[in-house]
Protein backbone atom coordinates (compact mmCIF):
# COMPACT_ATOMS: atom_id res chain seq x y z
CA UNK A 1 0.00 0.00 0.00
CA UNK A 2 1.06 3.24 -1.23
CA UNK A 3 0.78 6.40 1.22
CA UNK A 4 -0.91 9.46 -0.62
CA UNK A 5 1.41 12.36 -0.28
CA UNK A 6 0.27 15.38 0.72
CA UNK A 7 -0.59 18.32 -1.43
CA UNK A 8 2.63 20.62 -0.32
CA UNK A 9 4.94 18.02 -0.56
CA UNK A 10 3.32 16.84 -4.12
CA UNK A 11 4.27 20.84 -5.55
CA UNK A 12 7.64 20.40 -5.32
CA UNK A 13 7.77 17.33 -6.86
CA UNK A 14 8.71 17.23 -11.18
CA UNK A 15 5.84 15.51 -11.61
CA UNK A 16 3.71 18.20 -10.32
CA UNK A 17 5.54 20.80 -12.42
CA UNK A 18 5.54 18.56 -15.77
CA UNK A 19 1.36 17.72 -15.72
CA UNK A 20 0.89 21.63 -15.01
CA UNK A 21 3.02 22.61 -17.84
CA UNK A 22 1.24 19.09 -19.94
CA UNK A 23 -2.34 21.21 -19.01
CA UNK A 24 -1.05 24.37 -20.13
CA UNK A 25 -1.72 25.77 -16.74
CA UNK A 26 1.66 27.21 -16.15
CA UNK A 27 3.74 28.80 -18.54
CA UNK A 28 7.36 28.39 -16.71
CA UNK A 29 9.19 31.08 -19.55
CA UNK A 30 6.07 33.56 -18.90
CA UNK A 31 6.92 36.29 -16.53
CA UNK A 32 10.14 34.50 -15.68
CA UNK A 33 12.20 35.55 -18.88
CA UNK A 34 12.12 39.16 -20.41
CA UNK A 35 10.58 39.02 -23.76
CA UNK A 36 10.58 42.51 -25.93
CA UNK A 37 6.81 42.97 -27.26
CA UNK A 38 6.98 42.63 -31.11
CA UNK A 39 6.77 45.58 -33.31
CA UNK A 40 4.01 46.19 -36.24
CA UNK A 41 5.25 46.44 -39.10
CA UNK A 42 4.63 49.63 -41.42
CA UNK A 43 4.32 50.19 -44.43
CA UNK A 44 4.79 53.76 -45.57
CA UNK A 45 1.98 54.94 -48.31
CA UNK A 46 4.19 55.65 -50.83
CA UNK A 47 5.18 52.09 -51.53
CA UNK A 48 2.01 50.84 -51.44
CA UNK A 49 0.82 53.76 -54.08
CA UNK A 50 4.12 52.67 -56.35
CA UNK A 51 3.19 49.00 -56.09
CA UNK A 52 -0.29 49.88 -56.89
CA UNK A 53 0.49 51.69 -60.12
CA UNK A 54 3.22 48.69 -61.18
CA UNK A 55 0.04 46.33 -60.73
CA UNK A 56 -1.97 48.50 -62.92
CA UNK A 57 0.80 48.98 -65.21
CA UNK A 58 1.25 45.39 -65.51
CA UNK A 59 -2.19 44.41 -66.15
CA UNK A 60 -3.40 47.23 -68.89
CA UNK A 61 0.03 45.86 -70.74
CA UNK A 62 -1.14 41.99 -70.42
CA UNK A 63 -4.88 41.89 -70.65
CA UNK A 64 -4.22 45.07 -73.80
CA UNK A 65 -5.24 41.65 -76.04
CA UNK A 66 -5.94 43.87 -79.41
CA UNK A 67 -2.53 45.66 -79.58
CA UNK A 68 -1.15 42.66 -78.04
CA UNK A 69 0.39 40.42 -80.77
CA UNK A 70 2.22 38.06 -78.34
CA UNK A 71 -1.15 37.06 -76.45
CA UNK A 72 -3.29 36.50 -79.97
CA UNK A 73 -0.43 34.55 -81.30
CA UNK A 74 -0.66 32.61 -77.44
CA UNK A 75 -4.08 31.94 -77.93
CA UNK A 76 -4.50 30.57 -81.28
CA UNK A 77 -1.23 28.28 -80.56
CA UNK A 78 -3.28 27.39 -77.12
CA UNK A 79 -6.42 26.41 -79.11
CA UNK A 80 -4.62 24.22 -81.72
CA UNK A 81 -2.67 22.28 -79.25
CA UNK A 82 -5.82 21.05 -77.21
CA UNK A 83 -7.34 20.16 -80.64
CA UNK A 84 -4.10 17.99 -81.47
CA UNK A 85 -3.85 17.04 -77.74
CA UNK A 86 -7.22 15.72 -77.61
CA UNK A 87 -7.47 14.04 -81.20
CA UNK A 88 -3.97 12.08 -80.36
CA UNK A 89 -5.34 10.84 -76.93
CA UNK A 90 -8.26 9.80 -79.00
CA UNK A 91 -6.24 7.89 -81.49
CA UNK A 92 -3.92 6.37 -78.95
CA UNK A 93 -6.97 4.91 -77.06
CA UNK A 94 -8.95 3.72 -80.24
CA UNK A 95 -5.44 2.14 -81.55
CA UNK A 96 -5.43 0.70 -77.38
CA UNK A 97 -8.73 -0.94 -77.56
CA UNK A 98 -8.53 -2.14 -80.88
CA UNK A 99 -6.09 -5.09 -79.52
CA UNK A 100 -8.38 -5.68 -76.63
CA UNK A 101 -10.46 -9.62 -77.82
CA UNK A 102 -14.24 -9.74 -78.91
CA UNK A 103 -16.53 -9.47 -76.49
CA UNK A 104 -18.08 -13.33 -76.06
CA UNK A 105 -14.95 -14.58 -76.97
CA UNK A 106 -14.89 -18.11 -75.17
CA UNK A 107 -11.04 -18.02 -74.54
CA UNK A 108 -11.21 -14.28 -73.06
CA UNK A 109 -9.64 -13.90 -70.00
CA UNK A 110 -12.90 -12.64 -68.27
CA UNK A 111 -14.26 -16.24 -69.42
CA UNK A 112 -12.91 -17.82 -66.22
CA UNK A 113 -13.57 -20.03 -63.29
CA UNK A 114 -14.43 -17.52 -60.92
CA UNK A 115 -17.76 -16.17 -62.17
CA UNK A 116 -18.99 -19.46 -62.97
CA UNK A 117 -18.22 -20.54 -59.07
CA UNK A 118 -19.87 -16.96 -58.07
CA UNK A 119 -22.72 -17.53 -60.16
CA UNK A 120 -23.29 -21.31 -59.62
CA UNK A 121 -22.38 -21.74 -55.51
CA UNK A 122 -23.17 -18.19 -54.43
CA UNK A 123 -26.75 -19.00 -53.23
CA UNK A 124 -25.12 -22.47 -51.40
CA UNK A 125 -22.46 -20.79 -50.07
CA UNK A 126 -23.61 -17.13 -49.04
CA UNK A 127 -27.48 -17.85 -48.53
CA UNK A 128 -28.13 -14.61 -50.17
CA UNK A 129 -30.85 -13.93 -52.93
CA UNK A 130 -29.07 -10.68 -54.03
CA UNK A 131 -25.93 -12.28 -55.91
CA UNK A 132 -24.12 -8.57 -56.40
CA UNK A 133 -24.54 -8.59 -52.51
CA UNK A 134 -23.70 -11.72 -51.63
CA UNK A 135 -20.16 -11.38 -53.84
CA UNK A 136 -19.09 -7.66 -52.36
CA UNK A 137 -19.73 -9.00 -48.93
CA UNK A 138 -18.60 -12.02 -47.97
CA UNK A 139 -16.18 -13.29 -51.14
CA UNK A 140 -15.11 -9.59 -51.33
CA UNK A 141 -15.01 -8.46 -48.12
CA UNK A 142 -12.00 -7.43 -47.82
CA UNK A 143 -12.15 -5.01 -50.57
CA UNK A 144 -15.19 -3.90 -48.71
CA UNK A 145 -13.83 -3.10 -45.91
CA UNK A 146 -11.13 -1.03 -47.40
CA UNK A 147 -13.54 1.14 -49.01
CA UNK A 148 -15.05 1.71 -45.69
CA UNK A 149 -11.94 2.75 -44.55
CA UNK A 150 -11.52 5.35 -47.49
CA UNK A 151 -14.58 6.49 -46.69
CA UNK A 152 -13.69 6.99 -42.93
CA UNK A 153 -10.41 9.09 -43.79
CA UNK A 154 -11.82 10.80 -46.38
CA UNK A 155 -14.43 12.34 -43.48
CA UNK A 156 -11.36 13.26 -41.42
CA UNK A 157 -9.18 14.78 -43.75
CA UNK A 158 -12.60 16.61 -44.96
CA UNK A 159 -12.38 17.75 -41.23
CA UNK A 160 -9.05 18.73 -40.87
CA UNK A 161 -9.42 20.84 -43.48
CA UNK A 162 -12.79 22.72 -43.18
CA UNK A 163 -13.80 22.40 -39.11
CA UNK A 164 -14.22 25.71 -37.70
CA UNK A 165 -13.12 26.10 -34.26
CA UNK A 166 -16.79 25.86 -31.78
CA UNK A 167 -16.38 29.32 -30.48
CA UNK A 168 -16.02 30.68 -33.67
CA UNK A 169 -19.11 29.30 -34.71
CA UNK A 170 -21.30 30.37 -32.26
CA UNK A 171 -20.16 33.83 -32.79
CA UNK A 172 -20.95 33.94 -36.67
CA UNK A 173 -24.40 32.53 -35.84
CA UNK A 174 -25.76 35.52 -33.13
CA UNK A 175 -23.85 37.84 -36.33
CA UNK A 176 -26.45 36.59 -38.70
CA UNK A 177 -28.60 33.46 -38.20
CA UNK A 178 -29.55 33.21 -41.91
CA UNK A 179 -26.23 32.82 -43.04
CA UNK A 180 -26.04 28.70 -43.12
CA UNK A 181 -29.29 28.30 -44.22
CA UNK A 182 -32.66 29.57 -45.32
CA UNK A 183 -35.11 30.24 -42.50
CA UNK A 184 -38.99 29.06 -42.65
CA UNK A 185 -38.90 28.26 -46.30
CA UNK A 186 -42.21 27.12 -47.34
CA UNK A 187 -42.17 25.13 -49.78
CA UNK A 188 -38.60 23.77 -48.89
CA UNK A 189 -40.25 22.73 -45.62
CA UNK A 190 -43.20 21.37 -46.97
CA UNK A 191 -41.52 19.35 -49.15
CA UNK A 192 -39.32 18.04 -47.05
CA UNK A 193 -42.14 17.14 -44.42
CA UNK A 194 -43.77 15.22 -47.03
CA UNK A 195 -40.61 13.43 -47.94
CA UNK A 196 -38.20 13.02 -45.34
CA UNK A 197 -40.49 9.55 -43.19
CA UNK A 198 -40.22 8.13 -46.94
CA UNK A 199 -36.53 8.51 -47.72
CA UNK A 200 -35.91 7.86 -44.22
CA UNK A 201 -37.68 4.48 -44.15
CA UNK A 202 -36.86 3.88 -48.44
CA UNK A 203 -33.18 3.99 -47.33
CA UNK A 204 -33.74 1.35 -43.68
CA UNK A 205 -35.42 -1.12 -46.44
CA UNK A 206 -32.77 -0.67 -48.77
CA UNK A 207 -30.22 -1.71 -46.10
CA UNK A 208 -32.20 -4.12 -44.31
CA UNK A 209 -33.24 -5.75 -47.55
CA UNK A 210 -29.11 -5.90 -49.11
CA UNK A 211 -28.84 -9.69 -49.34
CA UNK A 212 -32.48 -9.90 -50.69
CA UNK A 213 -33.15 -7.15 -52.97
CA UNK A 214 -31.37 -5.01 -55.18
CA UNK A 215 -29.37 -2.31 -53.10
CA UNK A 216 -27.49 -3.19 -49.56
CA UNK A 217 -24.94 -0.78 -47.63
CA UNK A 218 -23.56 1.54 -49.78
CA UNK A 219 -26.91 2.49 -51.52
CA UNK A 220 -29.32 2.79 -48.48
CA UNK A 221 -26.28 4.75 -46.88
CA UNK A 222 -26.11 7.20 -49.96
CA UNK A 223 -30.45 7.24 -49.40
CA UNK A 224 -30.56 7.90 -45.87
CA UNK A 225 -27.52 11.05 -45.94
CA UNK A 226 -29.57 12.72 -48.58
CA UNK A 227 -32.25 12.58 -46.16
CA UNK A 228 -30.37 13.71 -44.07
CA UNK A 229 -29.21 16.87 -45.84
CA UNK A 230 -32.44 17.60 -46.97
CA UNK A 231 -33.96 17.53 -43.59
CA UNK A 232 -31.05 19.83 -42.66
CA UNK A 233 -31.31 22.34 -45.04
CA UNK A 234 -35.11 22.45 -44.39
CA UNK A 235 -35.49 22.63 -40.47
CA UNK A 236 -31.81 23.84 -40.04
CA UNK A 237 -28.93 22.98 -37.87
CA UNK A 238 -30.25 23.10 -34.54
CA UNK A 239 -33.37 20.36 -34.55
CA UNK A 240 -30.98 18.05 -36.81
CA UNK A 241 -28.66 18.27 -33.38
CA UNK A 242 -31.85 17.18 -31.10
CA UNK A 243 -31.19 13.45 -33.28
CA UNK A 244 -27.80 13.87 -34.63
CA UNK A 245 -25.27 15.82 -33.31
CA UNK A 246 -21.16 15.29 -33.33
CA UNK A 247 -21.21 12.67 -30.48
CA UNK A 248 -23.79 10.74 -31.96
CA UNK A 249 -22.25 10.81 -35.48
CA UNK A 250 -18.74 10.00 -33.80
CA UNK A 251 -20.24 6.72 -31.63
CA UNK A 252 -21.90 5.52 -35.05
CA UNK A 253 -19.46 5.89 -37.04
CA UNK A 254 -16.48 4.23 -35.28
CA UNK A 255 -18.86 1.43 -33.67
CA UNK A 256 -19.51 0.84 -37.33
CA UNK A 257 -15.75 0.42 -38.81
CA UNK A 258 -15.21 -1.41 -35.38
CA UNK A 259 -17.71 -4.14 -35.49
CA UNK A 260 -17.03 -4.54 -39.62
CA UNK A 261 -13.45 -4.85 -38.62
CA UNK A 262 -14.81 -7.66 -35.79
CA UNK A 263 -16.66 -9.38 -37.65
CA UNK A 264 -14.62 -9.43 -40.89
CA UNK A 265 -11.90 -10.59 -39.23
CA UNK A 266 -13.43 -13.11 -37.68
CA UNK A 267 -14.67 -14.48 -41.04
CA UNK A 268 -11.53 -13.82 -42.90
CA UNK A 269 -9.34 -15.83 -39.92
CA UNK A 270 -11.42 -18.89 -40.22
CA UNK A 271 -12.10 -18.92 -44.06
CA UNK A 272 -8.02 -18.58 -44.30
CA UNK A 273 -7.54 -21.25 -41.83
CA UNK A 274 -9.91 -23.73 -43.28
CA UNK A 275 -11.92 -23.68 -40.13
CA UNK A 276 -15.62 -23.67 -39.75
CA UNK A 277 -17.09 -20.06 -39.19
CA UNK A 278 -20.57 -21.17 -37.11
CA UNK A 279 -22.54 -18.58 -38.85
CA UNK A 280 -25.92 -20.17 -39.63
CA UNK A 281 -26.65 -19.21 -43.26
CA UNK A 282 -30.27 -19.28 -42.83
CA UNK A 283 -33.24 -20.10 -45.45
CA UNK A 284 -32.93 -17.79 -48.69
CA UNK A 285 -34.96 -15.12 -49.17
CA UNK A 286 -35.57 -14.52 -45.05
CA UNK A 287 -34.60 -11.58 -43.57
CA UNK A 288 -32.78 -13.33 -41.22
CA UNK A 289 -30.11 -14.91 -43.64
CA UNK A 290 -27.50 -14.65 -45.42
CA UNK A 291 -25.08 -15.16 -42.86
CA UNK A 292 -22.79 -11.99 -42.48
CA UNK A 293 -23.96 -9.95 -44.78
CA UNK A 294 -26.66 -8.46 -43.18
CA UNK A 295 -24.72 -6.97 -39.88
CA UNK A 296 -21.99 -5.87 -42.59
CA UNK A 297 -25.09 -4.08 -44.45
CA UNK A 298 -25.93 -2.11 -41.43
CA UNK A 299 -22.16 -1.44 -40.35
CA UNK A 300 -21.49 -0.03 -44.37
CA UNK A 301 -25.01 1.67 -44.27
CA UNK A 302 -24.29 3.49 -40.33
CA UNK A 303 -20.86 4.51 -42.42
CA UNK A 304 -21.84 5.94 -45.60
CA UNK A 305 -24.97 7.75 -44.08
CA UNK A 306 -22.58 9.83 -41.69
CA UNK A 307 -19.76 10.48 -44.36
CA UNK A 308 -22.98 11.77 -46.91
CA UNK A 309 -24.09 14.20 -44.10
CA UNK A 310 -21.08 14.98 -42.46
CA UNK A 311 -19.45 15.96 -45.86
CA UNK A 312 -22.63 18.48 -46.33
CA UNK A 313 -22.47 19.46 -42.77
CA UNK A 314 -18.79 20.80 -43.30
CA UNK A 315 -18.75 22.38 -46.84
CA UNK A 316 -22.16 24.45 -45.56
CA UNK A 317 -20.93 25.30 -42.32
CA UNK A 318 -17.71 23.93 -40.69
CA UNK A 319 -18.93 21.81 -38.08
CA UNK A 320 -21.34 19.14 -37.71
CA UNK B 1 -36.98 -0.52 -75.76
CA UNK B 2 -34.27 0.20 -78.23
CA UNK B 3 -34.98 3.33 -79.26
CA UNK B 4 -35.79 4.50 -75.78
CA UNK B 5 -32.37 3.33 -74.82
CA UNK B 6 -31.27 5.19 -77.96
CA UNK B 7 -32.83 8.30 -77.06
CA UNK B 8 -31.07 8.16 -73.55
CA UNK B 9 -27.74 7.63 -74.94
CA UNK B 10 -28.13 10.72 -77.62
CA UNK B 11 -29.38 12.88 -74.50
CA UNK B 12 -25.97 11.83 -72.32
CA UNK B 13 -24.11 12.91 -75.06
CA UNK B 14 -25.72 15.74 -75.43
CA UNK B 15 -25.41 16.42 -72.11
CA UNK B 16 -21.81 15.45 -71.76
CA UNK B 17 -21.00 18.19 -74.60
CA UNK B 18 -23.03 21.12 -72.66
CA UNK B 19 -21.84 20.90 -69.35
CA UNK B 20 -17.94 21.21 -71.25
CA UNK B 21 -19.60 24.47 -73.20
CA UNK B 22 -21.56 25.69 -70.13
CA UNK B 23 -20.14 29.43 -69.36
CA UNK B 24 -22.28 29.40 -66.11
CA UNK B 25 -21.20 27.28 -63.44
CA UNK B 26 -24.44 27.08 -61.73
CA UNK B 27 -26.02 26.04 -65.50
CA UNK B 28 -23.20 23.17 -65.58
CA UNK B 29 -24.31 21.53 -62.96
CA UNK B 30 -28.07 21.57 -63.27
CA UNK B 31 -27.31 19.77 -66.72
CA UNK B 32 -24.87 17.47 -65.02
CA UNK B 33 -27.58 16.22 -62.10
CA UNK B 34 -29.47 15.74 -64.89
CA UNK B 35 -26.42 13.40 -67.06
CA UNK B 36 -26.91 11.40 -63.59
CA UNK B 37 -30.87 10.88 -63.41
CA UNK B 38 -30.53 9.24 -66.97
CA UNK B 39 -27.96 7.49 -66.60
CA UNK B 40 -29.47 5.97 -63.52
CA UNK B 41 -32.31 5.07 -65.97
CA UNK B 42 -30.16 3.06 -68.36
CA UNK B 43 -28.45 1.42 -65.30
CA UNK B 44 -32.36 0.19 -64.78
CA UNK B 45 -32.40 -0.74 -68.30
CA UNK B 46 -29.24 -2.47 -68.49
CA UNK B 47 -30.57 -4.81 -65.48
CA UNK B 48 -28.50 -3.40 -63.03
CA UNK B 49 -31.01 -1.53 -60.30
CA UNK B 50 -28.17 -1.40 -57.73
CA UNK B 51 -26.17 0.57 -59.18
CA UNK B 52 -28.93 2.57 -60.51
CA UNK B 53 -30.00 3.35 -56.79
CA UNK B 54 -27.18 4.37 -55.94
CA UNK B 55 -26.15 6.62 -59.30
CA UNK B 56 -29.91 8.37 -58.36
CA UNK B 57 -28.59 8.83 -54.65
CA UNK B 58 -24.80 10.27 -54.77
CA UNK B 59 -24.68 11.12 -58.58
CA UNK B 60 -27.76 13.18 -58.97
CA UNK B 61 -28.67 13.94 -55.17
CA UNK B 62 -25.22 14.09 -53.32
CA UNK B 63 -22.78 15.50 -55.16
CA UNK B 64 -24.59 17.67 -56.88
CA UNK B 65 -25.63 19.55 -53.55
CA UNK B 66 -22.10 19.37 -52.83
CA UNK B 67 -21.24 21.53 -55.86
CA UNK B 68 -24.22 23.82 -55.07
CA UNK B 69 -22.81 24.45 -51.22
CA UNK B 70 -19.11 24.60 -52.80
CA UNK B 71 -20.35 27.46 -55.43
CA UNK B 72 -22.01 29.23 -52.37
CA UNK B 73 -18.98 29.20 -50.58
CA UNK B 74 -16.90 30.85 -53.10
CA UNK B 75 -19.85 33.29 -54.03
CA UNK B 76 -19.99 32.24 -57.65
CA UNK B 77 -24.08 32.11 -57.43
CA UNK B 78 -25.10 35.79 -57.77
CA UNK B 79 -27.99 36.97 -56.37
CA UNK B 80 -29.74 40.13 -57.40
CA UNK B 81 -29.81 42.08 -54.36
CA UNK B 82 -31.20 45.14 -55.92
CA UNK B 83 -34.49 43.69 -57.14
CA UNK B 84 -35.32 41.59 -54.04
CA UNK B 85 -34.98 45.16 -51.51
CA UNK B 86 -37.21 46.59 -53.96
CA UNK B 87 -39.61 44.11 -53.53
CA UNK B 88 -39.43 44.00 -50.42
CA UNK B 89 -38.66 40.60 -50.26
CA UNK B 90 -35.44 40.52 -47.87
CA UNK B 91 -37.16 39.15 -45.15
CA UNK B 92 -37.64 35.40 -46.95
CA UNK B 93 -34.96 34.97 -48.97
CA UNK B 94 -31.96 33.61 -47.41
CA UNK B 95 -29.27 35.03 -49.15
CA UNK B 96 -30.20 38.73 -49.56
CA UNK B 97 -29.55 39.52 -46.07
CA UNK B 98 -26.38 38.00 -45.99
CA UNK B 99 -24.93 37.84 -49.65
CA UNK B 100 -22.04 39.51 -50.80
CA UNK B 101 -19.65 41.82 -48.72
CA UNK B 102 -21.19 41.05 -44.96
CA UNK B 103 -20.87 37.71 -45.81
CA UNK B 104 -17.03 37.96 -46.84
CA UNK B 105 -16.21 39.94 -44.59
CA UNK B 106 -17.29 37.50 -41.86
CA UNK B 107 -15.40 35.05 -43.26
CA UNK B 108 -12.16 37.27 -43.22
CA UNK B 109 -13.17 38.06 -39.13
CA UNK B 110 -13.10 33.85 -38.77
Amino acid sequence: MSKLKPQKEYEKTVAFHFFRWLSGQKDPYLGEVEMLPQKEREIPKATILERMTEKQMIRDKVFDVENNKGIRAFRKVYVVSAILFCIILTGLLLYTVSYLPRTGNYANPDNNVVSQRYIEKGLQETGALNIVSGMILTYRAFDTFGETNVLFIATCCVMILLMVDDAILKKQEVKNDRRFEPKNDMILQGTAFALCPIIFIFGIYVILNGHLSPGGGFSGGAILGAGLILYVSAFGFKKTQKFFNEHIYKVAKITALCMYGIIGSYFYITGANGVDNHIPLGLPGHILSGGIILPIDICVGLEVACTMYAFYALFRRGGL
Amino acid sequence: MKLFQMILMVFLVVCAISVSFSKNLLNSILIYMSYSLVMSVIWVCLQSPDLAITEAAVGAGVTSILFFATLKKIHAIQIERGKDERAGLTEGIPEASGGGQKEASCDEQA
